[in-house]
């Protein structure tokens, strides 16, 4: 575990539903269930999982937004849990969270200047003096013409308020980003812009990422090792391309061949699951077994543990050394000659160029931004 | 095959504050053939969802239309008020990202479709519950004799979808225009979604236009493509050639920016900058400012209609693209 930025050990999370008439819990959601796992600086972790499954609450806990119920998360070396108010401030700094939607994470009353500054101002990052110049490099940073420092955020497009949640969280110099699903609710080609501008940062920046994310194409794109969860726990873990290439828990079998894959006729065979239990009542010893083709009497009494082949592939499976290998994920055939050639026309020569059109285009019309 | 649905000239424009015009649909042609799915795609903005809704009649009544959209040789546009209530949700029936949006929440789901039902066949609510309880089987309601009298909160996500399917189809209609009907939801439920879509295309729809941003949806149940951008629609194609050989450079840049799962990609191909503020397009190709393939040309005057192949034509002066980067 040494050289790990973030030490997540045996992290639970319980939401009480329901208390009896003396107020002990009656019913309980255990959301996050037992999770461990670490993260090197330089490095991005990809949470994946359908909605329930507790990803989002993982990212939550790491950030000490809200208390767990158990476990421990350990940042660079301090306990997370542990620390007092001004102790937490100061990890605060070194940790930052990007949020799904740009609509609702920036202040609609405030200039995107101000938006920027203010934590600069809380965290003094800058002298007073500097502020102001480190605005315009942060705006820079992330593609973006420092001038829109005066503007509100209502006059941005969701991929440039994405920008600008992204330079906020950067301007507290951070080491790790906790990014919740920042590409989900932006449109295809905006999405790859965010997600250039996410990998160019992180060269340059050497930051770490947790990315939550239910989609398993941009996970596969950005990460280097992901974390597929089920129903509050890690059921398989491996660096990306070994997870794609071989996947063994029956559920990210499942996951991966639901991807609808952009050719027409791709060979591909999509393993039926049947409909997920209720998140109140999951069903005992392994959580998937009521969905598993492959589930046995053992499945259905003993919780499985989240076994390391020795490789940093881990697998919480009782049969997975026995099952038939997996089809990798289908293929998209040869490709086009044709079509890799037009699309090499696109490839812009530097990710902060992106945005570049936009602001002049803004500029000149003079016109708030239409999305 | 013969046209199911054909829309000539269509023109959608807003009336904003200050006497400004958002033309949200410019001149767009586009036919559906009985038998077939046809995706429309294009970006937030594009006027896709807006020309479905012409198509449904469900635009503000503030909205300016003009143009001919015929289905079944009947001018929608000239339609009074309660002959097209007649055929929306009879004869034509319409889909929503958001099943919540078009459940209501106070009644059960049983009484949603029933009410369609009697309203559109006039048969008695009896007959109207049994055939209420046959279409939540055929979306796999699960014990559907039940369920039907589940209010729609008591459903998941997956489940509402399914029920507004089998809302939308209650009436067996010709035309079934889907609007991003699995966006909200997890793969695994887009997937059966999407296998249930194909499998009525198969038995009862006879055409469905899939209005969708994402082209893997688009592979996996369409045979024909109309990409759109900025209210025009920008091409058209059969689904194997827009995957092979795109006409046009935006569909290109769509394609260059979805993450490959077969092959690794360090970036991402992008198009620069965004969509146009509709209230003053740029003169000429309304793409041509983010588009690495434009010229002098493309600025003068607005693209013609380039024919490719007999069913494969793009809205691009410079076309054949792929004779510019041999």
């Amino acid at each position: 575990m040494t050289g790990a930025l973030l030490a997540v050990d045996r992290l639970e999370k319980h939401f009480v539903l329901r208390r009896s008439f003396l107020g002990s819990p009656t019913f309980v959601v255990r959301a996050v269930d037992g999770v461990s796992f670490t993260l090197r600086q330089g490095e991005t972790l990809a949470l994946v999982g359908e909605s329930g499954s507790g990803k989002s609450t993982v990212g939550r806990l790491v950030l000490r937004l809200i208390e767990p119920s158990a476990g421990r998360v350990v940042f660079d070396g301090r306990d997370v849990f542990a620390l007092d108010p001004s102790a937490l401030q100061a990890l605060r700094r070194d940790a930052q969270l990007v949020f799904q939607d740009p609509y609702a994470s920036l202040n609609p009353r405030m200039l995107v200047g101000d938006i920027l500054a203010e934590p600069l101002k809380l965290h003094a990052v800058v002298p007073r003096s500097r502020r102001h110049g480190r605005v315009a490099e942060l705006l820079d940073l992330v593609g973006l013409n420092p001038k829109l420092a005066r503007r509100y955020p209502h006059e941005f497009s969701g991929g440039q308020r994405q920008r600008i949640a992204i330079a906020r969280a950067l301007a507290v110099e951070p080491r790790l980003i906790v990014c919740d699903e920042p590409v989900s609710s932006l449109d295809v080609s905006i999405r790859a812009q965010v997600l250039n501008l996410l990998r160019d940062l992180r060269e340059r920046l050497g930051l770490a990422y947790l990315f939550i994310s239910h989609d398993l194409a941009v996970v596969k794109h950005i990460a280097d090792r992901i974390a597929v969860m089920n129903f509050g726990r890690i059921v398989e873990t491996a660096n990306a391309e070994t997870l794609f290439a071989a996947p063994r828990h029956p559920y990210t079998r499942a996951l991966l061949s639901a991807i609808p894959v952009p050719r027409p006729r791709a060979k591909r065979e999509r393993i039926a699951m049947g409909d997920v239990p209720s998140v109140l009542t999951p069903p005992a010893g392994c959580h998937f077994n009521t969905r598993c083709p492959f589930a046995v009497e053992r499945c259905r009494n003993e919780r499985p543990a989240l076994a390391d082949d020795g490789s940093g592939h881990a697998t919480a499976c009782h049969r997975w050394a026995e099952l038939p290998a997996a089809a990798a994920v289908a293929s998209e055939g040869q490709g086009s000659p044709v079509l890799d050639r037009l699309i090499a026309a696109f490839e812009p020569a530097d990710v902060r160029a992106d945005a570049g059109v936009d602001t002049v285009e803004s500029e000149r019309t003079g016109a708030p931004a239409l999305r | 095959m013969s046209a199911l649905l054909e829309i000539k000239d269509l023109r959608v424009a807003f009336h904003g504050d200050r006497g400004r015009i958002t033309r949200a649909v410019d001149s767009v042609d586009l036919t559906v053939a009985s038998g077939t799915t046809l995706g429309l795609v294009g970006e937030s903005g594009c006027g896709k969802s807006v020309t479905s809704l012409a198509v449904m009649g469900l635009l503000p009544r503030s909205a300016t239309i003009t143009g001919r959209i015929g289905f079944e040789g009947i001018d929608l546009l000239a339609l009074p008020d309660r002959a097209m209530r007649d055929l929306r949700g009879d004869r034509l029936a319409m889909i929503f990202q958001e099943p919540m949006t078009s459940l209501n929440p106070s009644y059960t789901i049983g009484e949603q479709i029933i009410e369609a039902v009697v309203r559109h066949r006039g048969v008695s609510r009896r007959e109207a519950r049994a055939h209420a309880i046959d279409m939540l089987t055929k979306v796999k309601i699960p014990a559907p004799e039940r369920r039907i009298d589940d209010y729609p909160h008591k459903l998941s996500g997956g489940m509402r979808q399914r029920v507004m399917i089998a809302m939308a189809l209650s009436c067996d209609p010709e035309l079934l225009i889907a609007d991003e009907p699995t966006t909200a939801l997890d793969v695994t439920i887009q997937a059966e979604i999407l296998d249930l879509l194909r499998e009525l295309k198969a038995t009862t729809l006879s055409a469905v236009i899939m209005i969708t941003h994402d082209l893997g949806v688009v592979a996996e149940i369409c045979d024909e493509v109309a990409v759109m951008y900025a209210g025009e629609i920008v091409e058209r194609a059969p689904i194997d050639v827009i995957f092979e050989r795109p006409g046009h450079p935006y569909t290109v840049g769509l394609l260059g920016s979805i993450p490959r799962l077969d092959r690794r990609t360090e970036r991402l191909a992008t198009v620069p900058g965004r969509v146009p503020d509709m209230t003053a397009p740029p003169p000429g190709c309304r793409f041509a400012p983010r588009c690495p393939f434009a010229a002098e040309i493309c600025i003068a005057a607005p693209p013609p209609r380039v024919p490719l192949s007999r069913e494969h034509w793009t809205r691009c002066v410079r076309a054949p693209i792929e004779e510019l980067v041999q």
